[in-house]
């Protein structure tokens, strides 16, 4: 099992240091932080989120898209659409940040033990599931064959091209990318993340399937995945709402019955499946 | 060696058809090979042919005025290409280039018409095995259009 380090009060930010941005889209960017005080650790379960505190600016939900193998760092993909994800992404080597976390319920990282591992990632949405890619990686023989179904935009909002690139030569993986919209020099798939089914080989009964994108694309996803025989039993999806305490006593992210931050982000899909049927919610 | 008909009878499409609509098929197809960057359909041409793609990858494409061409979708092995065959005008609506070199079957679309008029019941199955393409083509056309992963 894999260890959750909160060693301190969870509402106090502990301070971090930019140590590299790397730019993977015109609007996507890769932070590494590492702890100023050695006592820290960057120990998390693939598909946890911290709360990252720009000082004097604001407080953000990310998920965590790093190597959960190395404990000496964390590492964020993010996407600049607001101000204060604006201001996160423009820290420059060097720079504080406060970090509250890790929080909530990761990937099936036990459970699919064993067994086939399938991906399915929209957007940005490949950042949370890229812990559990290293994990399944770095653990080859725990798990069955690696099924990595990626859809963006376009060719140019794809992120970690050149990580698709090398895991695919990867013994037992298989990844296929897509994009909505490809220019005439894109020569790869054209169409959303589900037309990617039909090339994946799926085994159903031996598989656990992990998804995250847009809420309406993993709707589009859970269906095909159930026509492709999976149970809904072994779908988990990862949900986000406006997160805010990160420990379910402020309310914010509720939904139905609970509490994104701390029940989720990662949820059976069965738990959830009515209530990604509702409107408005 | 690889039989025409054994190929359309292990094609994706045509698994589970009945031996003698097969060899109806059969009857109406021929082998084809399009160069990577050839055009295999285009707009308003008649629609005649349809292809099941052995190898390679196709773009279907829609042509927009001053701008190049906008590739809607990209089919591949074990996939259909063409449906316009089947219904008036009988007009092609997008165009089609080989991305890569594309082998594939193609079926005679006059030719499958005819028979299908004759046997109803082959007609109802290809329908059948079309309409279903339809629809899984509509959802994810109806997928894209949603834009999912623009900032809102």
């Amino acid at each position: 099992m894999m260890a959750t380090a909160i060693t301190t009060d969870p509402m106090l930010p502990q301070p971090y240091s930019v140590r590299e941005v790397a730019k993977e889209t015109p609007d996507t960017f890769t932070l590494r932080l590492e702890p100023e005080n050695a006592v820290n650790t960057g120990m998390f379960q693939p598909g946890q989120f911290s709360m990252l505190w720009m000082f004097g600016v604001g407080e953000l939900p990310i998920s965590i898209s790093g190597n959960p193998a190395l404990h000496d760092r964390l590492v964020y993909t993010v996407r600049s659409v607001g101000q204060a994800t604006h201001s996160l992404v423009n820290r420059e080597v060097g720079d504080g940040v406060g970090v509250r976390g890790p929080f909530g319920a990761g990937w099936p990282v036990e459970a699919a033990r064993g067994r086939d591992v399938i991906v399915v990632a929209g957007g940005i949405g490949l950042a949370p599931l890229r812990p559990m890619i290293y994990h399944v990686l770095q653990n080859r023989k725990d798990y069955g064959r690696l099924v990595i179904l990626y859809g963006g935009r376009s060719p140019r909002d794809l992120l970690y091209r050149k990580e698709l690139a090398t895991w695919a030569r990867n013994r037992e993986t298989q990844v296929l990318v897509t994009v909505d919209y490809g220019g005439l020099n894109w020569r790869g798939h054209v169409g959303v993340v589900t037309t990617l089914f039909k090339y994946s080989r799926l085994q159903p009964a031996s598989s656990v399937a992990m998804v995250c994108g847009p809420e309406i694309m993993m709707r589009f996803v859970t269906r095909e995945l159930e026509m492709h025989g999976l149970s809904c039993d072994d779908i988990y999806l990862s949900l986000e709402r406006n997160m805010k305490c990160a420990v379910g006593f402020c309310g914010h992210c509720q939904y139905g019955p609970y509490f994104i931050c701390k029940d989720g982000p990662v949820f059976r899909y069965k738990k959830i499946r009515k209530l990604l049927e509702k409107y408005e919610l | 060696m690889e039989t025409l008909e054994r190929i359309i009878a292990e094609h994706p499409f045509f698994v589970g058809l009945d031996d003698g609509f097969t060899n109806l098929m059969v009857s109406c197809a021929s082998n084809a090979r399009f160069k990577a960057g050839t055009y295999i359909l285009k707009e308003g041409d008649p629609a005649n042919t349809f292809y099941l793609i052995r190898e390679g990858k196709v773009a279907v494409e829609v042509l927009a005025p001053q701008h190049k061409p906008i590739i809607v979708s990209t089919l591949s092995v074990g996939e259909i290409l063409g449906w316009s065959w089947l219904l008036p005008p009988f007009q092609w609506k997008f165009h089609a280039r080989a991305v890569d070199d594309v082998r594939a079957i193609a079926l005679d679309g006059k030719c499958l018409r005819t028979k299908c008029e004759e046997n109803h019941d082959l007609g109802y199955e290809v329908l059948k095995r079309f309409a279903q393409i339809m629809e899984q083509r509509l959802e994810a056309t109806r997928l894209q259009l949603l834009d999912v992963y623009a900032v809102r």
